[in-house]
């Protein structure tokens, strides 16, 4: 035994008492998978609070419904609560750890920072180099254009690397995850409920009743923002992917035509991913601030404003194509394209793991509670 | 504040369910209307924020209903809980009431939940709101201000100034400034008197000091007052509230259903002298819960202990209190602030008392206890398993059953006989007219709603007439 006890964060007390008084209470059970799943329970866990945590989307509908919502002296928010507490498990489990801790808190600044000094750097890189390459009209042929600004194999290697990277330092945190969250024991079929829960939003008022976006009333337009959000990132990605095996496998090399497949997806990916963060931005500020966490506002606006900014200068690309403004555009793209790769792991993206972790012991939960 | 903009239609006073229904329907009915609400908006909705259902009659089953619940067997279900004591034109009006009574709660924006888990079996009865009552009231509220009513909060009603059969005027104090307000008719709709302590102990005597109010401390039943005061006739024992055993480390006001504790019929249940008072295993729980706040105002400063041991720990839904615990009887006393032997003979006696036999929670089991008295007649299993629980109770009131008299169009009755030109009633001052005694869940929101609505279209007309 430690003689050194350690102190519980005050989201993880503040969100125990919360769900103490919730599972006595229980009017909330039709909102979400939240209050069912705390059914299940008497007494609670860190694991268990930040599995709870992850589980909740913050449709806000508890908040609005809470006869023990401040000003009653018990000052129930679990929307609020929440959000600190995932938070919390996003930095705990961040890898490598040191960074996790950097980017606990300051997201706005670190994200725009991170992403600006990387396309500063490109645009800096190249001007000295050949400001006659940057700012010239270049032709949009097949193997010219874009790699006359950055070298195929430049572009190529740092993309790997930097995905590459992501893709271990969110698997290495999701893992620590999973295992402090108790994430195990499931089915094919509880990974098929959570698949299904996680791209209907089912959770997010998806059942029919809408959540409580901005106010006590109900709606389904952060639902349908964070759809055309979330699969205009995936239609961008799906342009990428296309893009890079016809280029690197195929050897078709890029720019491609207007109506081409990469084109168009990441066309209508850009359009969604604009439409879709503006909104959800709009929606965060003009919503009430009471259930919200607002030291975390930075953290959430950082990662959607990033990805606002990457869809916007990709498909100003797309129209500055074979001008002077070509060079510039597309280091800056690349710039924020690998800021983002960068600091995903950091940043609010990684919500959508944690979540589905949650979503998929729920389902396993609910399967065996029958 | 503009007093020429203080005249209305229709002023109706009190901000809860029977309040926003009246309002809504007299608005929809072309008249201009003014809600006058005690509590400040956070804590709007009097004791309807800490509702969850309507009890309503149906012939089939429903989006939110199962089976069907037709009205004989409604009004048995009454007649059952109230011994008599309701007024059968008026509680039949209500029950038939209650089937369109969902429809309009949906129009407003009220949104139900599908099905219910837990330990209610309700879901053949009763509509459950998705969140509550307070979710049920946002949406009342919401659709209100959308439909033009006007809501003043943090205003209290102080006098309701009769001339003959008619009401003149309102004085009012809106946030903190005394103010009149005119309404062509006015519908009462301010509740009973349950969290006005003092009015309490003109009937309980000064142990009303102990009790701890389950809901809205804005119940001061003011204008109820008022109003009997001023030669309106009165309905109700105004002696009687309903009082359950709650958690005695309650909040005073608007602990709500939370602070509820389901232990007592797996527990021995002791008074601060560490005596049993009472068979803790008579009934189910949902039977028996209603009396105990009863039991428990009975005894020694309002407080008895229901004691457990870690056998039964699981048995009961989760107290929003932690249970205190301790590895012996003697320290378990010390806890509860209790005298150590006298707790320790208690469950030594009872211990004895028990006769062995085959334990079931969930039904009358049959397990008793031999040669004790007060007896245990179900559930009465040794105390014996370290560690040992304790939980305090103290009574929680839930509502009062004093009221006004009205007649099945809201209309308040004079003492005379008379009927008053102006003055309409709904919600829980007047439900004493139809529940004159005991509890039916869910009765209360139905009783609130069909009479806010009938209140609300009655008022409308008279203003048109």
């Amino acid at each position: 035994m430690s003689s050194v006890e350690m102190i519980e964060s005050p989201a993880m007390a503040d969100s125990r008492r919360a769900m103490e008084v919730c599972n006595a209470c229980r009017y909330c059970e039709g909102f979400c998978a939240v209050f069912p799943a705390m059914e299940l329970h008497r007494d609670f866990a860190a694991g268990d609070l930040s599995y709870l945590a992850n589980l909740c989307h913050g449709c806000k509908g508890c908040y609005y419904a809470c006869q023990y919502a401040p000003p009653h002296e018990f000052g129930i928010n679990v929307a609020r609560s929440f959000a600190l507490l995932r938070q919390e498990s996003y930095a705990e489990h961040a890898w490598p750890a040191p960074l996790g801790r950097a980017f606990a808190r300051n997201g706005l600044v670190t994200s725009l920072a991170m992403a600006g000094g990387i396309a500063l750097v490109l645009l800096l890189t190249f001007l000295l180099q050949s400001p006659g390459t940057i700012f010239g009209v270049l032709p949009v042929t097949p193997g010219a254009g874009f790699y006359l600004i950055i070298p195929k194999a430049v572009m190529t290697l740092t993309a790997l690397a930097a995905g590459l990277f992501a893709v271990l330092a969110m698997g290495m945190g999701l893992a620590s995850y999973w295992r402090a969250s108790g994430t195990r024991g499931w089915s094919v079929k509880d990974l098929r409920q959570a698949c299904k829960d996680a791209a209907s939003l089912r959770y997010l008022g998806g059942n029919g009743h809408g959540c409580n976006d901005k106010d006590g009333s109900f709606s389904t337009t952060r639902r349908h923002l964070h759809h055309l959000m979330a699969y205009g990132f995936l239609l961008c990605f799906a342009a990428t992917s296309v893009g890079a095996f016809e280029d690197l496998i195929l050897g078709w090399p890029a720019p491609y035509p207007l109506l081409s497949l990469p084109v168009l997806l990441g066309l209508a990916g850009g359009i969604g991913i604009i439409f879709g963060c503006a909104g959800l931005l709009w929606v965060k500020l003009q919503a009430d601030q009471e259930p919200q966490a607002r030291e975390l506002l930075g953290a959430d606006a950082g990662l959607l404003l990033l990805l606002l900014l990457i869809a916007a200068t990709g498909l100003l690309l797309l129209a500055l194509r074979g001008t002077s403004a070509q060079g510039v555009t597309l280091c800056v793209h690349l710039g924020l394209v690998l800021g983002f790769f960068v600091t995903m792991p950091y940043s609010k993206f990684v919500h959508g793991l944690y979540r589905f972790a949650a979503l998929l012991r729920n389902a396993r939960e609910q399967r065996e509670a029958g | 504040m503009d007093q020429k903009a203080l005249r209305y239609d229709i002023v109706v006073i009190g901000g809860g369910n029977a309040a926003l229904t009246a309002a809504l329907e007299a608005r929809l009915a072309g008249a201009s209307v003014l809600v006058l609400e005690h509590a400040p908006k956070a804590m709007r909705g009097g004791n309807s924020r800490h509702t969850r259902n309507i009890r309503a009659m149906h012939a089939a089953p429903t989006s939110v209903l199962t089976e069907s619940y037709l009205e004989d067997e409604y009004w048995d279900d009454l007649l059952r809980v109230t011994g008599g004591q309701t007024d059968e034109a008026l509680a039949r009006l209500t029950i038939r009431a209650t089937q369109e009574a969902l429809p309009f709660m949906a129009r407003c924006g009220v949104k139900f939940q599908p099905s219910l888990t837990g330990t209610l079996s309700l879901s053949r009865t009763n509509a459950f709101f998705l969140g509550g009552g307070k979710a049920l009231l946002n949406a009342y509220y919401a659709a209100a201000e959308a439909l033009g009513v006007e809501v003043l909060y943090d205003t209290q009603v102080t006098e309701v100034a009769i001339d003959g059969r008619r009401v003149r005027r309102l004085k009012v104090v809106c946030k903190g400034f005394p103010l009149e307000v005119t309404g062509k008719v006015v519908i009462a709709a301010s509740g009973g008197f349950q969290a006005n302590i003092e009015w309490l102990k003109q009937a309980w005597g000064p142990q009303a000091e102990n009790f701890l109010i389950r809901g809205t401390p804005y119940a001061q039943g003011r204008v109820l007052r008022n109003l009997l005061d001023q030669g309106i006739a009165s309905v109700g024992d105004p002696t009687q509230c309903h009082a359950v055993a709650i958690d005695g480390r309650a909040p005073k006001f608007d602990g709500g259903i939370a602070t509820r504790l389901d232990c007592v019929p797996f527990s021995i249940v002791v008074n601060k002298h560490g005596q049993r008072f009472y068979n803790e295993g008579e009934d189910v729980w949902p039977k028996r819960y209603a009396i105990w706040g009863r039991l428990v105002a009975q005894q020694p400063d309002q407080v008895a202990y229901s004691i457990i041991d870690s056998q039964a720990e699981k048995l009961f839904m989760p107290s929003v209190f932690p249970a205190i615990k301790a590895d012996s009887i003697a320290a378990l006393a010390e806890k509860l602030g209790l005298e150590p032997a006298a707790l320790e003979a208690t469950v030594a006696a009872y211990n004895a008392a028990c006769v062995p036999g085959d334990f079931y929670s969930s039904r009358l089991d049959g397990v008793h206890t031999q040669g004790l008295e007060p007896p245990k007649t179900n559930w009465a299993r040794p105390i014996l398993q370290a560690p040992f629980i304790g939980y305090p109770l103290r009574p929680g009131i839930t509502f009062t059953y004093l009221g006004v008299k009205v007649n099945e169009r809201a209309e308040v009755i004079m003492q005379d006989g008379g009927v008053m030109e102006n003055l309409y009633a709904s919600g829980e001052i007047m439900a004493g007219s139809i529940l004159g005694k005991g509890y039916l869940a869910g009765f209360g929101m139905a009783i609130g709603t069909v009479f806010g609505r009938i209140a609300g279209k009655e008022a409308a007309r008279n203003v048109q007439r």
